[in-house]
């Protein structure tokens, strides 16, 4: 393969290559000669030239709030930058629905529940009621998903049921008490009832929770994993293009932001 | 007053309307109590401590109770009977009762009866006396620091760790905040039970305990005092402990609560009934402690889309309104909520909000109003971010509105750096300081875009509470009028701790505060 030629850039504030860029950040010190002073130290420490401390802003008495413009000398090679170009974009709530309504042209359904002794119900509450986690909503509240939340202390055998008779299309499964691996326990008792109901491999199986990986979700038999952080917008975008390559509408190997790895 | 749009006989009419819907909630209410009323009790009566394993001690007690299928009868009558045994204290009430099988108590005669009730009686009211002692402090504070005029500008704090909180709440007074909201860690309106003492780790936001209440207070006691300007304190008083954190946050001093009749059976999933009877005792105590509510209406517009769904917002602040005024809350105490959240990429987006918010203006002209700012189509765009933030400002101060949570550059990605807040509430001031009286230098044509606007979403919001008050209130949320969310009456959470009163039920608070 022929490499592409180099094509160095920097960043472009009014003049190619002036390599101007705009800072704010705020320091734990009341607003003084000395902290404006500070302010210009750290930005020349990081490595910028030319600084010019625009504000200094008394944000509370012992917190004072910059906005700096300084250049930088550092330059990339832009023909050497590497992203594959399947790559998706991850999906905000209101494009993910609209992709939903165009591509699926149905409403997803999707179960959850904490399933076993577990009574924990932070994890699925944050992924699929409508309140969501960190002003991310849930699953509840997407109008192209159909989301039922069954909360806690839920058997196994009872989840599928109640998501096979919804022809459920994904169903995540929360572990959070995680005493002497009672979660890899009850994962797989979960994973054995599905393929006695006849759903695995079919059914988008989901395992979520705070020491849950997506490398030890696939050891135990599920399609993906989730740990701490997700949001449900993660578990959202990944259930529409699992969905979508399992019903032949988009290639198999396509990428997207923010998948499970 | 921006224009009147609406005859002053149709909004009678809605209000009228929303007393029919909320009438026959009221007989289920008088009829019912809950294991979170009955901990209220508990806790009124001092039993705010904690067992074993940070079990709280009012769970204790009322679980023990519910089991042995004696809490019909109200908590505070066997609270008589544990101190009739001999208790000398709260504490030592709740080992006895816990300790005795409670069905092998003997019965007592009419007179001891009666001598038994009056002896808590007379208890629950000096716990009130003590409770609104504690209340005047607060409004001594608030009268020798006042606050400035409305809005009152109103920022989040949620770091999940008290004490960071209290650093970040102190540099936001500074800053000239008004009004300081600790963010509850995710999912705690689903806990049944107040967690117990300071806590230091949450997950996206901080516990809401009694003792992080008292901390955050205390600081912005502290805080006032030096800014001479005083720094209210909000909550949520949500979920399935609504009177619990009702009566904590009452006990600590605060000044507002997140409240809402309705919001923990749409959003939360909680049972429909258990919410509305939990709500009404919640209230009792916001109107006896001068606790201003902030009801969620906003919600509905992040749920369905705001253009479309702007009547549900109007009608259900009907109902919230009728709910709050029956359980002795004041206009003043209504912080009626609403949002700015219109997609920016519609046309005309100020004229539609200025429309709805003078609106919601119209409808309750003597309510503080608590006006949200936009959420849900918030990019990552800071500067635009900033700019949309900045029209939600200048509606705010040309609608009077009394509450204003200040949006945030950054909304759409995480919680607000520290900067986040100082420059949302430098440009905030610099509008409220631009456009203070706009309102009264303008007036809206009755015959323009604005005066149609709101007709038309009023006339729908009519014709929804009539609807709601054609099939009952249960009905219309099944069929999902509200926030596009349906519930169902024994759905949810909670409805296991639904207890209907036995006929010599006793309940001296209740008894108290009606009679207020």
């Amino acid at each position: 393969m022929v490499k592409p030629s180099k094509q160095i850039i920097r960043p472009y504030g009014d003049r190619r290559d002036d390599g101007v860029v705009q800072l704010s950040f705020t320091l734990p010190v009341p607003l003084s000669e000395k902290a404006k002073e500070a302010a210009a130290v750290f930005t020349k420490k990081m490595g910028f030239t030319d600084v010019k401390v625009a504000a200094a802003e008394r944000a509370a008495d012992a917190y004072t709030f910059f906005i700096v413009y300084a250049r930088s000398s550092v330059a990339l090679d832009y023909a050497e930058i590497d992203v594959p170009e399947v790559v998706v974009k991850k999906m905000s709530f209101d494009d993910l629905n609209a992709f939903i309504k165009e591509k699926v042209k149905r409403r997803i359904v999707v179960f959850g529940a904490c399933t076993g002794t577990d009574t924990h119900t932070v994890g699925i509450d944050a992924i699929l009621n409508m309140k969501g986690y960190a002003g991310d909503y849930g699953l509840e509240r997407y109008p192209w998903f159909e989301a039922f939340n069954l909360g806690s202390q839920v058997p196994n055998e009872d989840l599928i049921k109640r998501a096979m008779a919804r022809n459920a299309d994904a169903i995540l499964v929360s572990q959070v008490v995680t005493q002497r691996d009672v979660h890899k326990d009850n994962s797989r008792h979960f994973i054995e009832a599905a393929k006695a109901a006849g759903i695995h491999g079919k059914v988008q199986l989901l395992l979520g929770g705070p020491r849950v990986d997506h490398k030890l979700a696939l050891e135990l038999g599920f399609d993906a994993g989730f740990g701490p952080g997700t949001k449900p917008s993660d578990v959202a975008n990944y259930i529409v293009h699992a969905l979508l390559k399992k019903e032949g509408k988009e290639p198999k190997d396509a990428h997207y932001q923010g998948e499970p790895q | 007053m921006p224009g009147p749009f609406i005859e002053d006989a149709r909004i009678e009419h809605a209000r009228k309307l929303a007393d029919e819907i909320v009438n026959p909630i009221f007989d289920l209410i008088r009829r019912n109590t809950t294991v979170s009323t009955e901990r209220t009790v508990l806790r009124f009566f001092g039993l705010s401590g904690a067992g074993a394993r940070g079990v709280p001690l009012a769970n204790l007690m009322v679980d023990k109770l519910k089991a042995a299928g004696v809490l019909n009868k109200g908590a505070a009558y066997w609270y008589g009977r544990a101190l009739q045994l001999g208790a000398k204290s709260p504490l030592e009430a709740v080992e006895r009762l816990t300790a005795l099988p409670t069905e092998k108590l003997a019965p007592l005669s009419p007179e001891q009866e009666h001598n038994l009730r009056e002896e808590v009686r007379a208890e629950a009211r000096a716990a009130l006396d003590d409770l609104k002692a504690r209340i005047a402090q607060r409004e001594e504070l608030r009268k020798q620091f006042p606050m400035p005029p409305a809005p009152h500008k109103y920022v989040i704090v949620a770091t999940g760790n008290i004490y960071d909180d209290v650093d970040q709440a102190r540099a936001a007074a500074q800053a000239g905040a008004d009004v300081i909201a600790v963010i509850r860690s995710t999912a705690q309106s689903l806990l049944d039970y107040v967690p117990h003492g300071a806590t230091t780790e949450g997950y996206g936001g901080t516990y809401a305990t009694q003792e992080n209440f008292r901390i955050m207070r205390e600081a912005l006691d502290d805080e006032s005092r030096k800014l001479k300007r005083y720094i209210q304190l909000t909550n949520y008083s949500s979920g399935l402990c609504m009177s619990e954190i009702a009566f904590c946050a009452a006990y600590e001093k605060l000044d507002m609560l997140l409240n809402d009749a309705m919001y923990g059976i749409l959003f939360r999933d909680i049972n429909m009934r258990r919410t509305f009877i939990d709500q009404y005792f919640s209230r009792r105590i916001c109107a006896l402690a001068g606790i201003i509510i902030n009801t969620g209406e906003d919600n509905y517009i992040t749920t369905a889309d705001a253009y479309d769904a702007a009547h549900t917002v109007i009608a259900s602040q009907f109902i919230n309104e009728c709910f709050a005024k029956r359980a002795g809350l004041k206009d003043w105490q209504l912080g009626i909520g609403h949002a700015y959240e219109i997609d920016p990429y519609r046309e005309d987006t100020l004229l539609l909000e200025l429309s709805q918010a003078m609106l919601v203006r119209r409808c309750f002209p003597d309510a503080p109003l608590k006006y949200m700012p936009p959420t849900k189509h918030k990019e990552t765009d800071i500067f635009f971010s900033h700019t949309y933030d900045v029209m939600a400002n200048l509606v705010a101060m040309w609608t009077r509105q009394g509450i204003q949570l200040l949006g945030m550059m950054t909304e759409a990605m995480h919680t607000p750096l520290l900067a986040d807040r100082y420059v949302a509430l430098k440009s905030a001031a610099y509008i409220h300081r631009a456009a203070r009286g706009i309102d009264e230098e303008f007036t809206v044509r009755e015959d323009g875009k604005i005066a149609n606007r709101a007709r038309e979403v009023f006339a729908r919001a009519e014709q929804l509470l009539q609807e709601c008050r054609d099939e009952g209130m249960v009905t219309a949320i099944g069929r999902g009028h509200f926030g596009d969310v349906k519930r169902e009456e024994t759905g949810g959470k909670g409805l296991d701790g639904v207890l209907e009163k036995a006929p010599d039920y006793f309940n001296p608070f209740l008894e108290l505060l009606e009679a207020q």
